[in-house]
C-alpha cells in the first residue's frame, strides 16, 4: 500500500506544542509511507487540495490525517480523499489536537506522543479495505416528543413541508409552560394570544396526529426507520366522544383538587379541562382525587355527560407507529424553590415561584388576573423579586445561568408597576443577563419608565413578621444591609430539566449533560442534531433558552427533518459485522447478544447453519465480535487486526 | 518497548493504552482537550465503536507487550449509545481484572471506568489519577521479562 501522512498545524492550535515537520518526517520511516508533509490548515480548500494532488501525484492508496478528533473532521477529509477517487474507508485520523496539543505544553512530549499516533494511525490503515455503503428506503413520517412551543413549531413546520407527523405530549393539553405566561417579554404580547392560534392549527392541520396524556414508552431501530411504542394514558372519558362542554367539571363534586395547570394556587375539579384554550378540548379524570376511584363510588360525571364518554374501566392503550426521524421537545421544569430555607419557599404562602405569580398576573389565573397575595388576598403593596433562585449557585447543584429569570423579572415588576401604580417592586439581583434583541432596553425601561428599584445583591433571609414578609438582603453597590418590609416575594426560580428527561434519553440512546439537558452533536456547528443519527432536538431540553431561542430551535429541527427526507433513501454506514462462514461454528453466541437483532441463522446446503449478519439492521457496535469464540463476526473497519496492530506497533 | 523508553531525555515516560468507546468517552476526552484541561501525557488512546467491542485479548496482549497500563472508559451504564454494549463489557473487564494476577500482571495496571461526552473535568481527573497510579507502580516489568514476552508476541 502506499500511504500519505498529513501533519496538520491547526494554525497555531497544534503546531505551538507539536513540532508537526518531525512528525511527518519521522513517518516516513513507517513501512509503506511513501510521502508525508505538514501544513498550517488541512481542512482548508487549499489543504484538501494538497491532499488530493498528493493521491494522484504520489498514486496514493490511503491517507492519514493527523489533526484534530475525526469526531470533528473525519467526514471532511473522508469525502476528500473519495472526491480524488480513494474509498472513503481507506483514510486514518489521529487525533494530535483535542488528545495532544491542548493538553499539554511540554513540547518533546507532545511530539512525541503525535508520531506515535499517527503510528498506530498508518498500523491500522495497513489493514483497511474498501468499503461501500449500501441505501434502505426511509419513512418519511416524523415524531415530535413533547408539544411546547418548540414542539409545536417543530410539528407545525414538517406538516407544513407536506410531512406527516405524530406530536405525541405527556400532559392532557398541548402548550407547554409557555400556555401558563401571562405576557412575554419584551414585546409584552399576550401569550396565549400568540400561542393559541398556533395549538389551534396542530389540532386542525390533517397531516398531523396529537396523542396528548401519551408519553414514549420504546424506542427501536435506527435513522428512517424507527419503531416507536407510544403509551396512551388511560384519561377515563372516551375522546371520540367528548365534545369539551365541561358540564362534567361543572357538576363533579371533588371541589378541593390542586390545581396543577394554575401551579397550584387555587382548586379545580377532579375532572375537567386544564385551561380553556386547551387542545385537544377533552376532559380527563384525575384519579388519585376522583371520588370514583378514592372511594369506590360517585358516578356524578358519567350520570351527567350527554355522550356518554365517561368509561371508569379505561386502560392505558399501546400503540405502535412507525417513523423516519424524531424530534425531541420535552422542555423544561422549574427548580424547586424549596430547597432554599431561608427564603421560605413552601412554608411561607405569600413567598412564590415566579411562575405562579405568571398564572395570578393571568386573566385566566386563579385571582382572574387580580394581583393578589395567595394567603388572604390581600392586594399587596410591597413586592420583592429575588434572582437567580436555582440558577449560578454550586451550593444547589445549579452552576449554569438559566437565562430568562433576569427578563420575566422585568417583566413581571413593568407588569406589576402597570396594575399596581402605587405598588413598589424590589429586585434583588447579581448582575443582570440581558443579551437579545432589545432586551436590555426592555430592563432599562422596567429601572427608569417603571421606577423598579433594582437592589444589587443577594437575600439572605426573609420571616414573616405582623403579616409582612421581612426580606433582608446585602446592596452590594452601596455597601450596605438593606431590609424590606414585603407583602409578597416572587422568586425568580431557575430552569432544569424535565423530570424524565434522563428516562427518554436512555430510550432513545442519546446523551445528556450532568444536570440532564440533552447533549448537542457539536456545541457550536450542530446545535439540534445529537449523536443519534435521526434524532434532533427543540427547545430548553437541549439547554436553557428563551421562547425565540425555542421557536428557532423547532424550526431548525424540521428543517433538518425535511433535508432528510428529500431523498427517498438512506446511506447506511458499511462499517458494520460481517461473518466469516468457514470460520462460524454456528454456535449462536452473536445472535443472543446482539441488541439490534441483526443477526440470523442462515441455512446452507445440507441443512448446515451458519450466523449472518443483516447490514441494514447491524449499528456497528462489535459486541458480537467481542463475543465469538473463532472469531469469525468481524467488524468492519475495526477488526480484531486492525486494533491489535495498533496495540503492536504502541506496545511492542 | 516503545521508543519513548529507549530515549534517555524521556525516561519518566510510560507507555498507557486507552481504549475509548466512540459515543462517550472519546468525546469525553475532545471536551478536557476543547476545555485545555491539562492531562500527563502518557496516555494513547485507541478508538472503539463500544466498550462492547472490547477483547479482554485487547487488554492482555497491550499488558504482556509491554504497556505500563491500560485504561478502558466507555458510556455510564444505562446510557450506552447501543444500549447494553457497556453491561457486556462490565462482565468481561471484571473478570479480566480478576484474571490479570494470575498471569503474572498486576491487577492495578489495568482500570475501567465510565466518563460521558460532557465529563471533560472527570476525564483530565481520570487520565491524572490513572497516570499517577501507573507512575507509582513504575515501568511494566514484564511477564517472564520483556525479551521473553517479546519472543511470545
Amino acid at each position: 500500500m502506499r500511504i500519505g501522512v498529513f501533519v496538520c498545524q491547526c494554525g497555531t492550535n497544534i503546531a505551538s506544542t507539536v513540532e508537526t515537520e518531525a512528525v511527518a518526517r519521522e513517518a516516513l520511516q513507517h513501512p509503506d509511507v511513501v510521502y508525508a508533509t505538514s501544513y498550517m490548515y488541512t481542512c482548508s480548500e487549499p489543504g484538501q487540495q494538497q491532499i488530493q494532488r498528493a493521491i494522484q501525484e504520489e498514486n496514493l492508496q490511503g491517507v492519514v490525517v493527523a489533526a484534530c478528533s475525526p469526531r470533528m473532521h473525519e467526514p471532511t477529509f473522508r469525502r476528500a480523499v473519495e472526491k480524488a477517487g480513494l474509498n472513503r474507508f481507506m483514510f486514518e485520523m489521529a487525533n494530535i489536537r483535542e488528545h495532544v496539543s491542548w493538553i499539554s505544553n511540554d513540547r518533546q512530549a507532545n511530539t512525541r506522543k503525535a508520531a506515535e499516533l499517527v503510528h498506530m494511525a498508518v498500523a491500522k490503515l495497513r489493514f483497511n479495505h474498501p468499503l461501500s455503503p449500501s441505501r434502505v428506503a426511509i419513512n418519511k413520517r416524523v415524531l415530535v416528543i413533547g408539544g411546547g412551543v418548540a414542539g409545536i413549531q417543530a410539528a407545525l413546520d414538517c406538516a407544513e413541508g407536506g410531512l406527516e407527523v405524530v406530536l405525541v405530549e405527556r400532559q392532557p393539553s398541548i402548550g407547554g409552560k409557555m400556555a401558563k405566561l401571562d405576557k412575554t417579554f419584551p414585546t409584552i404580547d399576550c401569550s396565549s394570544c400568540i400561542l393559541g392560534p398556533k395549538m389551534v392549527d396542530v389540532a386542525q392541520k390533517e397531516n398531523i396526529r396529537l396523542y396528548a396524556c401519551s408519553e414514549v414508552e420504546s424506542v427501536a431501530g435506527y435513522i428512517g426507520n424507527f419503531s416507536v411504542q407510544i403509551r396512551r394514558k388511560a384519561t377515563c372519558v372516551d375522546w371520540n366522544l367528548c365534545t369539551g362542554c365541561g358540564l362534567c367539571m361543572e357538576k363533579c363534586p371533588a371541589k378541593k383538587v390542586p390545581d396543577h395547570f394554575n401551579e397550584d394556587l387555587g382548586n379545580t375539579r377532579a375532572i375537567g379541562i386544564p385551561f380553556p384554550q386547551a387542545i385537544p378540548k377533552k376532559a380527563t379524570i384525575d384519579k388519585e382525587h376522583c371520588r370514583q376511584f378514592t372511594r369506590g363510588k360517585c358516578g356524578v360525571c358519567k350520570k351527567i355527560c350527554p355522550v356518554g364518554a365517561i368509561d371508569y374501566e379505561m386502560e392505558d392503550e399501546f400503540i405502535s407507529e412507525d417513523f423516519g426521524a424524531i424530534i425531541v421537545a420535552t422542555g423544561f421544569d422549574l427548580f424547586d424553590h424549596s430547597s432554599y430555607g431561608e427564603y421560605g419557599g413552601g412554608r411561607f404562602p405569600d413567598v412564590i415561584s415566579g411562575l405562579q405569580y405568571e398564572r395570578i398576573l393571568s386573566a385566566s389565573g386563579p385571582f382572574g388576573g387580580h394581583i393578589q397575595r395567595p394567603s388572604d388576598g390581600r392586594q399587596p403593596r410591597n413586592i420583592v423579586f429575588i434572582a437567580c433562585v436555582g440558577s449560578r449557585d454550586a451550593s444547589v447543584d445549579r452552576p449554569y445561568c438559566s437565562g430568562v429569570c433576569c427578563m420575566y423579572i422585568a417583566k413581571q415588576a413593568i407588569l406589576t408597576r402597570d396594575h399596581l401604580p402605587d405598588s413598589n417592586c424590589y429586585v434583588f439581583y447579581m448582575d443582570i443577563r440581558s443579551p437579545g434583541k432589545n432586551y436590555d432596553e426592555f430592563v432599562r425601561r422596567a429601572q427608569e419608565e417603571y421606577g423598579v428599584n433594582y437592589i444589587r445583591g443577594r437575600v439572605g433571609k426573609i420571616y414573616p413578621k405582623n403579616n409582612h414578609l421581612i426580606v433582608q438582603g446585602a446592596d452590594t453597590l452601596l455597601g450596605a444591609q438593606v431590609e424590606v418590609e414585603a407583602d409578597l416575594v416572587v422568586l425568580a426560580t431557575g430552569v432544569e430539566a424535565s423530570a424524565g428527561a434522563r428516562e427518554l434519553a436512555e430510550k432513545l440512546r442519546i446523551s445528556y449533560d450532568q444536570y440532564g439537558f440533552y447533549m448537542e452533536s457539536h456545541p457550536k456547528l450542530r446545535p439540534v442534531e445529537t449523536n443519534t443519527a435521526g434524532v434532533y432536538l427543540a427547545g430548553v431540553c437541549q439547554g436553557p433558552k428563551d421562547i425565540p431561542s425555542s421557536v428557532a430551535q423547532g424550526s431548525a429541527a424540521a428543517a433538518k427533518v425535511q433535508a432528510l427526507f428529500s431523498r427517498d433513501t438512506i446511506e447506511t454506514s458499511p462499517q458494520v459485522a460481517l461473518v466469516n462462514e468457514r470460520a462460524c461454528v454456528a454456535c449462536g453466541k452473536c445472535i443472543q447478544v446482539c441488541p439490534f437483532g441483526a443477526i440470523q441463522w442462515k441455512e446452507l446446503r445440507g441443512g448446515i447453519q451458519k450466523a449472518e449478519v443483516l447490514p441494514s439492521v447491524c449499528q456497528g457496535c462489535g459486541l458480537c465480535n467481542a463475543t465469538c469464540p473463532p472469531k469469525a463476526v468481524q467488524l468492519q473497519h475495526c477488526t480484531d487486526n486492525q486494533i491489535l496492530a495498533e496495540i503492536d506497533v504502541l506496545c511492542a | 518497548m516503545t521508543q519513548s523508553h529507549d530515549n534517555p531525555a524521556h525516561k519518566q515516560a510510560l507507555t498507557i493504552v486507552g481504549f475509548l468507546c466512540n459515543w462517550c468517552s472519546y468525546g469525553g476526552a475532545d471536551t478536557a482537550g476543547v476545555c485545555r484541561f491539562k492531562q500527563p501525557t502518557d496516555l494513547r488512546i485507541i478508538r472503539v465503536p463500544c466498550t462492547g467491542r472490547m477483547d479482554p485479548l485487547f487488554i492482555a496482549r497491550s499488558l504482556i507487550l509491554g504497556a505500563d497500563g491500560v485504561l478502558v472508559s466507555g458510556c455510564h451504564p444505562k446510557d450506552c449509545h447501543y444500549a447494553v454494549g457497556n453491561l457486556y463489557a462490565r462482565r468481561r473487564l471484571e473478570v479480566l481484572k480478576r484474571m490479570l494476577p494470575f498471569m503474572g500482571i498486576d491487577g492495578d495496571r489495568f482500570r475501567y471506568t465510565w466518563v460521558s461526552a460532557s465529563e471533560g473535568q472527570r476525564w483530565q481527573q481520570v487520565v491524572t489519577e490513572f497516570s499517577e497510579q501507573i507512575r507509582s507502580l513504575g515501568p511494566n516489568p514484564g511477564v517472564t521479562g520483556k525479551s521473553a514476552a517479546a519472543a511470545t508476541a
